[in-house]
């Protein structure tokens, strides 16, 4: 049996309460949501807040949507859910390759999209995925809502521009018609955390990447993405030659640690080796894409 | 796919004798109703928690528990010192800060002196609830001056390093048997030397020399260590609810470490959710529990988190092997030698029953017919958890199979010869048994060759071949990885082996109720092997009485006999032979009381299953059931019976058993990544008689998913600060249904002659015999880039690492 300290409970009846209570708590507050960080950390008493504001019942924060040409994913989103999602899956295949080696069936079923971005374990895959595909995360407090990119969301290991007294609510991401996505991890056992990931989302025109969105996670990628090897490509043809290079250069721009997850070496050569793989299947995604509505 | 005689069906549908049938016990398992001890709830109960060292080894120059002590709620905080101050009335020492291991050393129950490992037992906190005492450890100050760790088994030895046993005045790293031998040897030296040294210097033969590890892992079973102490202050008496492999054993150490009369105590384990070996040896939070109760009066609750259990519970393995061997060029063996440095932690805790203090490890030599063999085992003290035999090793030969396994690989790959073609040229023959081993051990019996066939055609290991020539000529890594076993369980005859004194010999009571139902009290202690559903099938083969009709009752030292418990594969070999033999005690007291009912000579009468009738008259007779009220009626008696058809036993095994078995493993190796997928695995197995076939294959599935987690993920690495880097399940990584195949098993029905049902145990056949087939089948993927050996846990960083040629050091922190 594991023993948490002593620890406050209230559930919030709507995002206008959650927020008033953490206002009300100030920084001894945490959200909980699908629990699966932050519990067992109380379990360990790693986290030890004084109070959790449950927000299991904001339905305001569920759901995935199209909205104009944005998908809209809502923060209290199960990782099942957006596993599952056939509006996801049309547009994005990426987030159901990415969701279906996080954790494990039950955890994807409890755990949380705004759960585990706010989380901002460096290992976190949709972080990956997120910058990736240049979503906006909406995070609101008292004030009202305010916009963040993806690419500017973390601001280190754990950390996040979600302040004290705010919620992330939702996180939306540009529809790319005609876009090809994929994403490639390493785990040492299925459910463990990316020794390294690579998700890739790009589109081509005129027989060149038109855009191209890298996301990279678990070794220290700075906002998870490659900036560099994503210029690189733009208006480059998706040769195989072209993609080893650019990612190589994303390799390069990683400054992995060691760990018992691997040495540095081999998790900057995964680095290069799964972006190099997530491009080369995100570009022949696309380029059939273009082929259907060609032939259509 | 197992073949299973033709047995009657009773009325509720189970075989009347061996043949598979579902587990009684999960009824209440799959429910929810199992009773584990934590489950155990007594009135007036409190609760306990541990402090434990975060330091690896550090001097304790201070403990403050006033702070704690003040936390309402609490009842009592008690440290070393407060326990050297408690008297032991017993030979094993003068006070209770210290206990005696399963190998004559001394553990300390709180430390006093020093910390020797992180996790070690500093404090032990009394309290009205769990959540007080977990409180109140944080409240618990303790200053501690810290010492250089010893986490390096390699660096143990070495003149400057750090003594860690100081308290025992020891001025090195060593560890001293109890025969005062710092290396523990096997084998004839010589002739092995000379063997290796003529092979060295003839053209026409090879000595292949490989370094292996078998890291540090741990048994990690579902439900952490735990107990309820309570002592009775009116009676005197104490009963203990533990989770134990072996109640009767513990009851026996507990009287000799507490000086407690042994009459007055009563161990009793509950359902126990997996040991594996980790629930073999005696825990301080055991002896604190007992403590705890002596102090308060009251009945004390201890039970482990997932961390402790990790961090300070038995730990298995962690043995550096250097191997050498000797062939002929075309491949026959001719010597094998291997060196151990052997890392112990900070005590010597390891259960091992021969006066061969490495345990079986000494079953090296393998299933091979050659003449030499020999080796050397050094133990040294680390700063790392005690233990050493645990996780369904069999007394080491988890290690044993291991070194020599990987050392034909290698000699096959030296040879470039195909491992199984090796394999065949060198298994023992069915004439040679019983085979006298190099190392003294006499395999009962086997049909290895044929075994190893049965392996080969269920693999269709020639089209594997083939398959992987065509991947290879096109860059596609896949291996085939074989492994060929023979293990020696059921420890043990009484004349060879013990553990603290203690024989092994198993005792037994069978009772047959008047309406012929019965009750069969074993000394053994299931943590899951489904005795309650087997050993009812084996009374039900001797006597007929249908299983449903048999209630097994085990774990209770006050209502079963003295026996050693269940580890080392040792209940089937032994508490089986003793079911049967009890069974054939009631059986032939049936006789008699059939004969007087019938009115004729014992000698008339002939045995059906669960009938005695007269010959040449069967419609004469008295089933079991009716002789069993008969038994009880006033039918007069002859001499020999004088009511009741009850019977114990104690069953001494003559000899060991020698279960093998051939396992066939085929993964894909991704070089651009390192990962490891296996692919398939086939394991045929012969364990002799087969009591329930369906629970055989069920010990095979577990043992398997054990070996492809050793192979590919389990491990406990320490920095060089002394952190235990495999404390909690996100660090230690079992494997799941995602890592194993569809697992493809055989049989050979090989009886052990010995045994009165000739089977042999199983289970720790797949754990033993499986992580060699695993590792050799990568090995041989990654042999087209010269890789011949990498050590376990071979995690994709590890594999992609050694097709580099620089494989991680596995057994310290990754840099």
């Amino acid at each position: 049996m594991q023993t948490p300290a002593p620890v406050d409970y209230v559930r919030a009846t709507s995002v206008a309460d959650a927020l008033s209570l953490l206002q009300q708590h100030g920084d001894e507050a945490r959200l909980l949501a699908g629990g699966h960080s932050l519990l067992p950390m109380m379990k360990l008493r790693l986290a030890r807040p004084e109070i959790l504001v449950d927000i299991n019942d904001l339905d305001e924060l569920r759901g995935i949507r199209v909205d104009g040409n944005e998908i809209v994913i809502g923060a209290m989103v199960t990782h099942a859910e957006i596993l599952n999602s056939p509006i996801l899956f049309e547009h994005y295949p990426i987030f159901r390759e990415a969701e279906k080696v996080i954790a494990d069936p039950i955890v994807r079923n409890k755990g949380t999209m705004g759960g585990s971005m706010c989380q901002a374990d460096p290992a976190e895959d949709l972080s990956a995925v997120g910058a990736a595909l240049r979503g906006t995360v909406v995070i609101q407090n008292a004030e009202g809502r305010r916009t963040v990119p993806m690419r500017e969301f973390h601001e280190g290991p754990y950390e996040t521009k979600v302040a004290d007294g705010e919620i992330l609510v939702e996180v939306r991401y540009p529809i790319l018609p005609g876009s090809g996505s994929a994403y490639e991890k390493v785990e040492r056992r299925s459910g463990d955390w990316a020794v390294c990931a690579a998700g890739a989302c790009v589109t081509i025109s005129g027989g060149v990447f038109s855009s191209v969105g890298i996301g990279i996670g678990a070794v220290n990628a700075e906002h998870f993405t490659a900036t560099g090897a994503e210029a690189f490509l733009v208006g480059k043809e998706p040769t195989a030659e072209n993609i080893a290079t650019a990612a190589q250069m994303a390799a390069d721009s990683c400054d992995p640690s060691a760990d018992q997850r691997g040495p540095a070496d081999y998790k900057k050569h995964l680095a290069m080796e799964l972006t190099k793989r997530a491009l080369t299947r995100a570009a022949a995604a696309a380029v059939a894409v273009h082929l259907t509505k060609n032939g259509a | 796919m197992t073949a299973v005689q033709e047995v009657p069906i009773s009325a509720g549908g189970n075989p009347i004798g061996f043949g598979s049938m579902k587990r009684v016990e999960d009824q209440r398992f799959v429910r929810g109703q199992g009773n584990y001890v934590d489950d155990v709830n007594l009135p007036g109960m409190l609760h306990s928690a541990i402090l434990r060292s975060p330091w690896a080894h550090a001097r304790i120059k201070s403990i403050d528990t006033s702070a704690a002590e003040a936390l309402p709620g609490v009842i009592a905080v008690l440290t070393g010192k407060a326990l050297e101050g408690i008297p032991r009335p017993s030979l094993l020492g003068d006070n209770f800060a210290w206990m005696p291991t399963l190998s004559y050393d001394t553990q300390a129950v709180l430390a006093t002196d020093k910390v020797r490992f992180q996790g070690q037992e500093v404090a032990f906190v009394i309290a009205e609830s769990r959540y007080i005492a977990k409180d109140a450890v944080e409240l618990i100050d303790v200053d501690y001056e810290p010492l250089e760790p010893v986490m390096d088994a390699k660096r143990a030895m070495d003149p400057g390093a750090p003594v860690i046993r100081d308290d025992k005045g020891q001025t090195d790293n060593s560890i001293t048997d109890v025969h005062g031998h710092k290396t523990w040897e096997s084998g004839n030296a010589i002739s092995t030397a000379e063997a290796i040294a003529r092979a060295e210097a003839d053209p026409n033969c090879v000595v292949v020399t490989q370094e292996v590890m078998y890291p540090r892992v741990h048994p990690a079973p579902m439900e952490t260590c735990g107990s309820v102490a309570h002592m009775d202050k009116v009676t005197g008496q104490l009963t203990l609810y533990t989770t134990s492999q072996a109640p009767h054993a513990h009851r026996t150490v507990y009287a000799m470490v507490a000086g407690l009369p042994e009459q007055k105590i009563r161990v009793i384990s509950p359902d126990i959710g997996g040991g594996f070996g980790n629930k073999v040896g005696v825990y301080p939070g055991y002896v604190l529990s007992i403590l705890g109760t002596i102090v308060t009066g009251k009945p004390v609750k201890w039970i482990e988190d997932r961390g402790e259990n990790l961090m300070s519970t038995s730990f298995a393995r962690d043995y550096h092997m250097t191997g050498k061997i000797a062939a002929t060029k075309d491949g026959k063996i001719l010597a094998v030698d291997v060196d151990v440095l052997a890392d112990h932690g900070a005590f010597n805790g390891v259960a091992q029953p021969t006066n061969y203090p490495a345990g079986f490890f000494h079953i090296f030599s393998g299933s091979y017919d050659y003449p030499d063999a020999h080796c050397k085992v050094t133990p040294v003290y680390t700063n790392k958890a005690p233990g050493g035999v645990a996780y369904a090793c069999s007394f080491r030969i988890t290690e044993a199979v291991y070194v020599i396994e990987r050392l034909v690989d290698c000699l096959a790959a030296e040879l470039g010869m195909d491992p199984a073609e090796l394999r065949l040229k060198n298994l023992l023959k069915p004439e040679q048994f019983p085979y006298t081993s190099p190392t003294g051990w006499v395999y009962d019996s086997g049909q290895y060759e044929k075994t190893m066939r049965v392996a080969m055609e269920i693999a269709g290991y020639d089209e594997l071949r083939r398959e992987q020539a065509e991947k290879r000529a096109r860059g596609e890594y896949m291996g085939i990885g074989i492994s060929f076993f023979t293990e020696g369980v059921g420890a043990g005859p009484r004349k060879d082996m013990d553990i603290l004194g203690l024989g092994m010999a198993d005792g037994i009571e069978l009772r047959v109720h008047p309406t012929g139902k019965a009750v069969l009290r074993l000394s053994v202690m299931s943590q899951g092997q489904g005795h309650e559903t087997t050993y009812a099938q084996i009374v039900a083969h001797e006597l007929g009485i249908p299983p449903e009709d048999i209630d097994v009752v085990n774990g209770d030292t006050d209502q079963t006999p003295f026996g050693l418990g269940t580890y080392g594969s040792r209940s089937m070999p032994v508490s089986g032979a003793a079911a049967a033999i009890v069974s054939r005690k009631v059986k032939e007291r049936a006789r008699i009381v059939a004969a007087a009912a019938l009115e004729c000579s014992p000698d008339d009468l002939e045995w059906e299953l669960g009938r005695w009738s007269v010959k040449g008259d069967k419609e004469r007779g008295k089933t079991i059931q009716e002789i069993a009220l008969l038994s009880h009626s006033s039918l007069e008696l002859p001499e020999g019976v004088e009511g009741h058809l009850d019977a114990t036993a104690v069953y001494n095994p003559p000899n060991l058993t020698y279960p093998y078995g051939a396992y066939i493993c085929v993964v894909d190796v991704d070089p651009g990544t390192g990962v490891v997928k296996v692919r398939r695995f086939i394991a045929v197995d012969d364990c002799g008689t087969r009591v329930n076939p369906m629970l055989v294959d069920g010990q095979v599935h577990g043992g398997i998913a054990d070996g492809i987690g050793m192979a590919l993920m389990e491990l406990i690495a320490f920095d060089t600060d002394g952190n235990n880097l495999g404390g909690s399940f996100m660090d230690y990584l079992l494997p799941t249904s995602m890592e194993c195949p569809s697992f493809e098993l055989g049989e050979t029905v090989t009886p052990s002659p010995h045994h009165p049902i000739g089977a042999k145990g199983v289970g720790e056949s797949a754990t033993v015999g499986s992580p060699a087939a695993v590792v050799n089948a990568v090995m041989d993927a990654l042999a087209p880039f010269g890789v011949r050996h990498a050590d376990m846990p071979l995690t994709p960083s590890n594999v992609w690492r050694a097709i580099q040629g620089n494989p991680i050091r596995v057994d310290m922190a990754i840099e």
